[in-house]
Parts: C-alpha cells; sequence; structure tokens
C-alpha cells in the first residue's frame, strides 16, 4: 500500500498529485486548504519573509531531504521537480524558487502517514537555487540545488 | 570531477602507454600505418559526429580548448604542441597533422585529405577482417552538417551508414529534423539493420522511454550490452519546437539502473554509446559504476589515448572519437572469467590518400550527389587565407560569417553560434556552394537582426560562456563560445557567472548597458523567428568580393589563462 501511495503521488503534476492524494483521502483537504490560503508565506517577496511565513525560519541542511532536479531548464515555463523526505514525521513541504518574485512555489501538508513525497512542475524566470525545507516534530530541515534557466543555442 | 593531478598523470602514462601497445603500428610507413593486430576476443568499433562528411575533407583541430578548474591541462583540454608531448607524439608526423593545427596548411598538402565514407568503409572492412565479430557504433551527429544532408532530410547519411555497416547509433542533431522525421527514419529505414539507442530520452508527459535504452548482443560467445545516451542538452541548445513532447537530460541515476539491468541480465561487457561531450564523460564515468568503457562524442574531441576514471565498481575508460569522419576508435577487449581482463585502444586516423576508396560506398555517394551536383560547385569566391572553424572563441570561417554578416545587414555587431562542426579550406582554394554548406547546413539558418541592448548583450555573453567553463561538467552544454563580430571584450573563463566577460567595447567606446545596438545572427532557437537563410546572405557577400583576403580575427582579449595547457 505504501509503494502505492508513493506511486500516486510521484505519478503526476502539482495539482495532479494533490488531486490524487484527495481522491485516495490521503491528505486532508481542511489542511490542503490551509496551506494553500497561507497568503503571507505566497505573497512574501523574498525568501526569508516567506520562510518566516511557512514557520521554518533558520532551517537545518539535511541530507534525508531528497531533491531531484535537471541541471539546466529544458523550459523554464515547466521545471520538473521531484522532492522525498526520508525523515519520520515529516508534516510539510514546502518549495522555494530563490530567485522568482515570490519565491515560495509550492507547500504541502501530510497526515495520517501519507508519504512525504510529491512531483511538481515549477515556474522559474532564471538561473536560480530550489530549495525544500520539510518539517518534522516541530524542526525545520532544508536542502537546495541550482537549476540553470539559460538563453539556449550555440550547442555543439 | 574528482581526479586529483597525481591521478590525472597517472592516467595519462596509462593511456599512452595503452595506445602504444597496439601492435604493428610503424610509424610513418604508409604501406603499414593500418596494420593493427588483433587483441582479446571482443572488438568495438566507434565513429562519431561526422556531420554528413561523406567525402574526404581538411579539418583543422582547434588551437584554442581551456580547461578551468579541475579540468584544466586534462585531457581533451590539451592543444598542439602540450598534446603531442602527454600522448608521446612527435612533431611533424602524419598522426602530429591528425591530432593537432600544429603547421597545419603544410602538413595538409603533405599529407592530403581525411575521412570519406569511402575510405571509411575499407577501413571498416579491414579491421572486421583481423577483428571477427567487431561491434561498428556511431555515437551521433550524422544525419547533419552538409547541403546534401539537409536537402535529402538526413537520407544520404542514412543510406551512406547502412552499407557502412553501422549496427548501432545515438543521436543529436538528428533531432533537429524533427520528431516525426526521426521516428520515421527509426522505425522504417533503420529497422533490421541499425539500433537507436538513447536511454535519456523521455516523453515530457509521462517519461515514457521514446527509444530503446540497451542493447544486448552476443559476440565470440561473450555476452555485451551497449547503452545509448543522446546529447542531453538538445532542446536547450537546439530549437525545443522541433521535438516538443521529448524531454532529455544527463539521468545519470537511470543510466545506473540500465547497467545494474545489463549485468544481472548476463553482460560481461557493458559499453555506454554517448552524446554528452567528453567533460561529462568523465564526471559521470566517476558516478556510475559497472561501465567497461565510454565511447564518447559531440564535443569533437580526438583524443589519442582513453582516461581511465576510477569509480565506486572499479574503472571506466573514457573514449572521444574526434570528428567529420576523421578518426576511427579501435578498442579491444580481452574477456575471460565472465569480465573485462584487459585491453588495447587505438583512435586510427583516415587518411584519404592511404585507403583505397572503397567502390560500393563511392557508387552510392556519387547517387546520392548527382541531383545537386551542379548547384554544390558553383564556385562563389576563392580564399587566400586559411578557413577553419573549430576553437573556443573563434574561426577564420565565422569570422567571414560575422563580417558578411555586418556588411549585408547593416549591423554594429554580429553573433555566430560556436558550432564545433564545419570544414576547414586551404589559401588559394575555391569556396564553392557546398564548402558554405558544411558551415551552415541546419534546419533554422535564419538570418535575423535585432535590436539589443548593451545589457542584454552582456547577458548572452555571460550564459554562453558559463555553458563553456561552468567548472561543473554537468552544467556545460558542449558548444564553444559564441562568435562575435564588430565589439571587442575580455573574457576570464576562470570567473563565475556574470565576472566573466568584462570591458566591452565598440570602436573602442565602451559598450553603454542602456543603449541599444543593431546586432546580426542567425540559428535562432526560439519557435517562430523567420529570416533568409545565412547561407544565401553570406553567398551574396562571396559572390560579390571574389577573393577573399585573410580574415583578422576577433578575439577577445583573455584573462587568468596564461599557460594553459589549451592554449596553442
Amino acid at each position: 500500500m505504501d509503494h502505492l501511495r508513493r506511486m500516486l503521488l510521484k505519478g503526476a503534476g502539482a495539482s495532479g498529485a494533490l488531486a490524487v492524494a484527495l481522491a485516495a483521502g490521503l491528505l486532508r483537504p481542511s489542511r490542503v486548504l490551509a496551506a494553500e490560503w497561507n497568503k503571507a508565506a505566497f505573497g512574501a517577496a523574498s525568501v526569508p519573509d516567506a520562510l518566516k511565513a511557512v514557520g521554518a525560519s533558520g532551517p537545518a541542511d539535511s541530507k534525508d531531504v531528497a531533491i531531484k532536479a535537471p541541471d539546466i531548464a529544458e523550459n523554464g515555463a515547466v521545471v520538473p521537480v521531484e522532492v522525498d523526505s526520508r525523515i519520520p514525521g515529516t508534516t510539510e513541504i514546502a518549495v522555494l524558487v530563490d530567485k522568482n518574485p515570490l519565491p515560495l512555489a509550492a507547500s504541502f501538508t501530510f497526515s495520517n502517514g501519507a508519504l512525504p513525497s510529491v512531483a511538481l512542475r515549477l515556474k522559474m524566470g532564471k538561473t536560480s537555487n530550489v530549495r525544500v525545507i520539510a518539517k518534522a516534530g516541530g524542526k525545520s530541515y532544508a536542502t537546495a540545488k541550482e537549476v540553470k534557466v539559460t538563453i539556449g543555442g550555440c550547442g555543439g | 570531477m574528482s581526479l586529483t593531478r597525481r591521478e590525472f598523470l597517472h592516467i595519462l602514462a596509462a593511456g599512452a602507454a595503452a595506445g602504444l601497445n597496439l601492435e604493428g603500428r610503424a610509424g610513418e610507413d604508409p604501406e603499414r600505418f593500418y596494420d593493427a593486430a588483433r587483441f582479446g576476443n571482443v572488438h568495438f568499433l566507434h565513429f562519431t559526429d561526422c556531420h554528413a562528411q561523406l567525402r574526404p575533407i581538411h579539418f583543422r583541430e582547434p588551437s584554442v580548448n581551456i580547461g578551468v578548474g579541475a579540468a584544466r591541462g586534462m585531457p581533451p583540454h590539451l592543444v598542439g604542441e602540450a598534446l603531442l608531448r602527454a600522448f608521446g607524439m612527435r612533431p611533424g608526423t602524419r598522426e602530429a597533422h591528425a591530432f593537432t593545427f600544429l603547421d597545419f596548411e603544410q602538413a595538409a598538402h603533405r599529407y592530403g585529405r581525411v575521412g570519406g565514407f569511402s575510405h571509411l568503409a575499407t577501413l571498416v572492412k579491414r579491421l572486421r577482417a583481423s577483428r571477427p565479430g567487431a561491434l561498428l557504433l556511431d555515437g551521433g551527429d550524422t544525419w547533419q552538417g552538409s547541403a546534401t544532408a539537409l536537402w535529402t532530410q538526413g537520407q544520404d547519411m542514412v543510406d551512406a551508414a547502412k552499407l557502412l555497416g553501422v549496427e548501432i547509433m545515438t543521436g543529436h542533431w538528428e533531432f533537429t529534423y524533427g520528431a516525426e522525421r526521426v521516428r520515421r527514419i527509426v522505425d522504417h529505414d533503420l529497422k533490421g539493420s541499425i539500433e537507436f539507442l538513447a536511454q535519456n530520452v523521455k516523453t515530457a508527459d509521462f517519461g515514457d522511454p521514446v527509444f530503446k535504452p540497451y542493447t544486448l548482443r552476443e559476440r565470440n560467445g561473450v555476452k555485451l550490452a551497449v547503452i545509448g545516451q543522446a546529447f542531453p542538452y538538445t532542446p536547450i541548445a537546439n530549437p525545443r519546437y522541433l521535438i516538443p513532447d521529448w524531454s532529455f537530460g544527463i539521468r545519470d541515476d537511470e543510466l545506473q539502473k540500465q547497467v545494474d539491468l545489463v549485468r544481472a541480465a548476463g553482460a560481461q561487457v557493458v559499453v555506454v554509446l554517448s552524446h554528452n561531450g567528453m567533460d561529462v564523460d568523465l564526471k559521470m564515468a566517476s558516478r556510475v559504476r559497472g561501465v567497461d568503457a565510454i565511447l564518447g562524442g559531440h564535443t569533437h574531441d580526438g583524443v589519442p589515448a582513453p582516461s581511465i576514471v576510477k569509480n565506486a565498481g572499479g574503472r571506466t575508460l573514457v573514449i572521444n572519437s574526434g570528428s567529420n569522419g576523421k578518426f576511427l576508435s579501435v578498442l579491444d577487449f580481452d574477456v575471460r572469467a565472465g569480465r573485462v581482463q584487459d585491453f588495447r585502444y587505438k583512435l586510427l586516423p583516415v587518411f584519404s590518400n592511404l585507403l583505397p576508396a572503397d567502390p560500393a560506398m563511392e557508387a552510392l555517394i556519387a547517387r546520392s550527389r548527382a541531383p545537386f551536383e551542379a548547384r554544390l560547385a558553383e564556385k562563389l569566391a576563392v580564399t587566400e587565407g586559411l578557413l577553419y572553424r573549430r576553437g573556443n572563441f573563434n574561426g577564420s570561417w565565422d569570422q567571414l560569417i560575422l563580417d558578411a554578416m555586418m556588411e549585408v545587414q547593416g549591423a554594429q555587431i554580429a553573433f555566430s553560434p560556436g558550432f564545433r562542426w564545419g570544414t576547414s579550406i586551404l589559401p588559394g582554394e575555391a569556396i564553392t556552394f557546398e564548402h558554405l554548406m558544411d558551415q551552415t547546413a541546419i534546419t533554422y539558418p535564419y538570418a535575423t537582426l535585432t535590436d539589443l541592448t548593451g545589457e542584454f548583450i552582456k547577458t548572452v555573453l555571460e550564459d554562453v560562456a558559463d555553458n563553456l567553463f561552468n567548472p561543473d561538467p554537468y552544467y556545460q552544454q558542449g558548444g564553444d563560445m559564441v562568435r562575435v563580430g564588430g565589439m571587442s571584450y575580455t573574457c576570464e573563463p576562470g570567473a563565475k557567472i556574470g565576472a566573466r566577460i568584462r570591458d566591452m567595447r565598440i570602436g573602442g567606446e565602451p559598450v553603454q548597458a542602456d543603449k541599444t545596438y543593431k546586432v546580426a545572427g542567425w540559428a535562432p532557437v526560439a519557435e517562430g523567428a523567420r529570416g533568409e537563410p545565412v547561407w544565401e546572405v553570406v553567398a551574396r557577400w562571396l559572390r560579390a568580393h571574389k577573393s577573399v583576403a585573410p580574415r583578422r580575427l576577433n578575439l577577445p582579449r583573455l584573462a587568468g589563462v596564461e599557460g594553459n595547457p589549451g592554449l596553442g
């Protein structure tokens, strides 16, 4: 069953994953809506403000938060990103694009043992760190990966 | 790159020794140049990046190929005398001409043209006779680079590769004919003869494989696997709209899964047929276990000996086989007790006048050229200087294109892409329409004239320089620096993005960030871009000039690379 949940969550884009997760009863709608309505966080224009608004100021770097993203984006408008937290009891995952005008791109809440694993497509205006925050047991953990958004052309 | 300098020196020594071990090479004796005794029981023949050059050509190797960070002074970032020293070759020899730019003009007259499929075919036949069961691999960039390839949508090359006996290929410029044409060729023309492999091409929606990732073969009683790796950055370096539903990427984690899979299926030898570019291959080899050799291309590096890269599973040979049909790699493995025990390797230059033309191939080439001969043969002008393209910053062919674009289009600045293909012409030779197409034959050849701010021009130069000089190879796209006409600048390859380009000037005056400049260019990757094909613009200029004086190369001043072995 865990494997199936994982497949379901990983198998679609952000909205798709949420829809599937909702249908499967893995996420409580109220919690999802609460996340979507965190106006202060999604409206924050800087990384520190966004982190503060999701309640994750000064997160600790962790290798147990894994991010899979291309080194160079094929299309900055839809950058495929996969995020996994291996930290037991992960309840939230937030994804930020440092150089986007509004850095917080997505926030997910997990409950009832849902596996903290999401796949989504990000819009990126330019080369930036993609930062992932995982929250577990009242603490915050972070990892980041640079994704280049280039002008293109001139290859080989 | 995880290699220390000491490890690198060890690699060089090992590689040079391995190269010399292929017996029977009698130095300069033309009669014995291709005598190469068989070693072991599994044999790979590999060529790559021939760029549709069916007939013998000249191709000048680069005099500038700078390596930064850990890649400084490592293969393939060695040119000229530094390359000869590293691989134990003598200056002034046939081999020195094949592998370096040294005394190019004189040596080209002495040793004649290189490559040509008829001559390559003869060499392949000889090696197959001495190495029963040898597998012939084509690393891609085969269907693009000539007028006839463009006008037949790759068909002349598909037919020639089949006759040559290619068994497995991967791709890059192939994709610029569009997804539909690629599918048509792979599913029909190549069916039953050539397998097109690419483990790193997936559908953009569900991530399903587009091509077969690997093939398992049995040769001389040994089970072997070849895994394909197409150019990872095709949708970025070339127009994405031509392959809108396919996603690429390096995907070395998935490559590891494929390696584990074929090993579990009993493969005793595993090779990756790669179009990554050599720097990316070197990093990939350090991260993936269980690969005996990466036979690579894309960056057009003709490297005389393998780089041996250590990784968690043992060691992997990284081989790059040059370009333009100029070289054929011969890799022999001694496989016993279920694994590779030893190897021999040689990168053989294809000298057309040492290898008689294969009649069947010669006839096929003549047939496919026949409808186009008159158009190809048009003499546009005579060149007074050597024309070549390859090199990190500029080549005289590119300078000619820049000069023509600026003059014909009335631009202050011109950009020409840092392509690494394009043949060379000796002083006094006629520039034919075919030669011009060797530099420009692409499916998006539009010449453009755009108003760009000084700030944007800097952004473009920084962007391209980072594709070339980012110290992490996985961020490199494998082209050379965009060629710039009309504007001088300073480039510091070892700096970070945003700080590599400075002191941009036009006619001595600093370029202003907020001022607008008229910039000519060609080969736009954006969808909807249109314009006259650049070959028409340049042909007009050439016809008007008749005799073309040697070009004065606009090269950036370089900072921080004094003594770099990639500078000749």
